[in-house]
């Protein structure tokens, strides 16, 4: 590159670029993304129970965590599925104030998490796989909830999933809110519905600390990169479903036959697997999550 | 949960001109040389102020004995994440400010002659935040652990995951726990120090999965923050909401321990942690069946040696 005495391009280059780049970052808002957010949040789109209702002939609803109580923000139980059992266990939100209340809007408490342990671990037993169902802003952040232990019991969940040897799936069917989600989502197989949203905050709070200001929740929606895309993208999940047109609150049993669908294949491939490969598998999956550098390389 | 977590950084008290400054815990005006000769705490209340990465190595390893692992871990964007700053521009402040390569260190070391594997936390690079290095790192110092048998012992310090790795962030969560697992299988003791503040997705995760969890006292531990737990439930938080004690209280933890016996109290329980000894895990229905049928002496005799070289073989070789 010519030179001329005294000018420095390559720092103008360098202060011009950074500043497209903040540009491009600061006013460029891709509408879509936010249209996900408000999908995955839609108030008639299908929840864990309607997905059950849809897919399995029978089912019965365990309830209660043997400890303190019954967290109706998650369900679980077990379902006659293709000739087999299957656990089911997912995040549960109410559709009109009644059942919003009772479902704490699909936030759950430390029972909730421990009642899922415990229909794990039944499940493990007997040899029946289980299927998780994601779908909650994210664990409810309250002082009886801390004081019952709300992060022992969601690392005790993750433990739990590791440890099982039966295969597991879970599908994220709405909203991923942060380790409310991931305490049900370790698992061999994880599957995303199209217009879902997965993240480790909400775009509001985030916002509201790094950007100071809540109203830039589009804004960090998209920086987050929290859309089944964008997840692809990362490796995060192994499969996007696609919802029926216009979106899964279209059509329940519409998109209840797309997660059949995937379900089957998926389990079919994971249930021919030698369960300790397969478990180790799954140790190695989520021992590969993260990228960083070693020696200058980028590792993923 | 990401977060932020307001904490009472207790710096910048009541400056003077030699570097005074006074306590938050009695208001006592106290140099640096009063608080570094007592572990950062208040020698006449007792107030645990925060510690860095460093100093706690100091604290906890004999002198000499540390030597860093993956230490060459960095810090990549993979989301080109972009908030008010760039993040490889805040990595490099934080890098700047503390002189350390990221929240985490691993190494090995020895404390009073006993041999660990020591994960410190540093909530001074980017809030203690974890994401993919914090996450590795730590994979790391499990694997480390597995090889040689010597026990885990992590000093958590941390706001929660790091938003500005987004998912991958969370995931970390799920990755840490793996590796909790896997030790826990062997089994390796796993000893975990819960210091001010450790918060989010680092106690839904490794810290709350130790073996003996241990806490400094009056640290802030828990899941949400005061802030979005006052935000959601729209009221004011008791006094001691989160802290150590009161984590104590419901049932949380085992055992606070004051900064100044850490070391002693944490060789103690490793200790005792690795003077087990090791039971044949058979099941108890097939016990029965082969007295019965055989029935005789030698085969008891020889199921004695059996559980016996079994148990000989997984002791630790120390």
């Amino acid at each position: 590159m010519p030179t001329l005495p005294g000018v420095h391009l390559k720092d103008e280059i360098t202060k011009i670029s950074q500043r497209l780049k903040e540009l491009g970052h600061g006013r460029h808002l891709d509408k879509a993304v936010w249209d996900k957010v408000e999908l995955a949040r839609h108030p008639k789109r299908p929840y864990t129970l309607d997905y059950i209702e849809h897919m399995f002939a029978g089912f019965i609803e365990l309830r209660g965590d043997r400890f303190f109580g019954d967290d109706p923000a998650i369900v679980g139980g077990l379902a006659a599925y293709q000739g087999r059992t299957l656990m089911v266990i997912g995040h549960q939100k109410g559709r009109d104030l009644n059942s919003r209340t009772l479902r704490n809007f699909g936030m759950p408490r430390p029972e909730g998490y421990r009642k899922a342990q415990r229909l794990m671990e039944l499940a493990d037993k007997f040899g029946i796989p289980v299927l998780t169902l994601i779908d909650t802003p994210g664990a409810f952040p309250g002082i009886a909830a801390e004081e019952r232990g709300q992060g022992g019991a969601i690392a005790k969940t993750l433990v739990c999933m590791a440890r099982l040897n039966v295969p597991t799936v879970s599908v994220i069917i709405g909203e991923g809110g942060s380790g409310g989600a991931l305490a049900l989502a370790l698992t061999d197989r994880v599957l995303m519905l199209e217009n879902s949203v997965y993240s480790v905050i909400s775009p509001e709070a985030c916002a509201a600390i790094l950007w100071k200001d809540s109203g830039e929740a589009h804004l960090a929606a998209q920086t987050l990169g929290m859309t089944s895309a964008d997840l692809s993208r990362l490796e995060v999940v192994d499969e996007v479903l696609p919802e029926p047109r216009g979106g899964a609150h279209r059509d329940h049993s519409a998109a209840a036959r797309i997660l059949k669908d995937a379900l089957e294949e998926q389990l079919r491939e994971l249930e021919t697997m030698n369960p300790r490969v397969r478990r180790k598998e799954r140790f190695d999956k989520f021992r590969r999550m993260g990228v960083w550098k070693e020696n200058g390389l980028t590792l993923f | 949960m990401a977060q932020k977590v307001s904490v009472d950084i207790s710096r910048r008290g009541g400056n003077n001109s030699n570097g005074a400054e006074s306590c938050p815990g009695c208001k006592e005006l106290l140099s640096p040389a009063d608080l570094s000769g007592n572990a950062m705490t208040c020698p006449h209340c007792g107030h645990h102020f925060r510690m860095n990465a460093r100093q706690r190595i100091e604290l906890l390893a004999d002198s000499g004995s540390w030597s860093e692992i993956a230490g060459n871990l960095r810090s990549a964007d993979p989301l080109e994440f972009f908030d008010l700053r760039p993040y490889p521009d805040r990595i490099e402040e934080a890098e700047y400010d503390t002189g350390l390569s990221e929240a985490m260190l691993v190494g090995r070391a020895r404390m009073n002659k006993m041999d660990v594997i020591l994960v410190v936390m540093d909530f001074g690079f980017m809030g203690g935040s974890m994401g993919s290095v914090v996450g590795e790192r730590f994979w790391r110092a499990t694997e480390e652990a597995m090889e040689t048998r010597f026990p885990l012992v992590v000093v958590c310090a941390s706001g929660g995951a790091r938003m500005q790795e987004g998912i991958l962030s969370l995931l970390q969560m799920a990755k840490t726990s793996c590796a909790v697992e896997l030790l826990a299988e062997v089994p390796v003791p796993f000893v975990s120090v819960l210091t001010n503040p450790t918060t989010g997705g680092v106690v839904a995760s490794f810290a709350t999965l130790a073996d003996v969890i241990i806490a400094e006292p009056g640290a802030l531990l828990c899941f949400s923050g005061p802030r979005v737990i006052e935000q959601t439930i729209k009221e004011k938080l008791p006094e001691d909401f989160g802290l150590a004690e009161s984590n104590m209280k419901h049932g949380q933890i085992d055992i606070i321990v004051p900064r100044t016996e850490l070391k002693d109290r944490l060789v103690q329980i490793l200790g005792l942690l690795e003077g087990g000894v090791a039971c044949a895990l058979q099941p108890l229905w097939e016990e029965e069946k082969s007295p019965s049928r055989r029935g005789g002496a030698i085969t008891q005799a020889l199921n004695r040696i059996k559980a016996f070289a079994n148990s000989s073989r997984r002791s630790p070789k120390r």
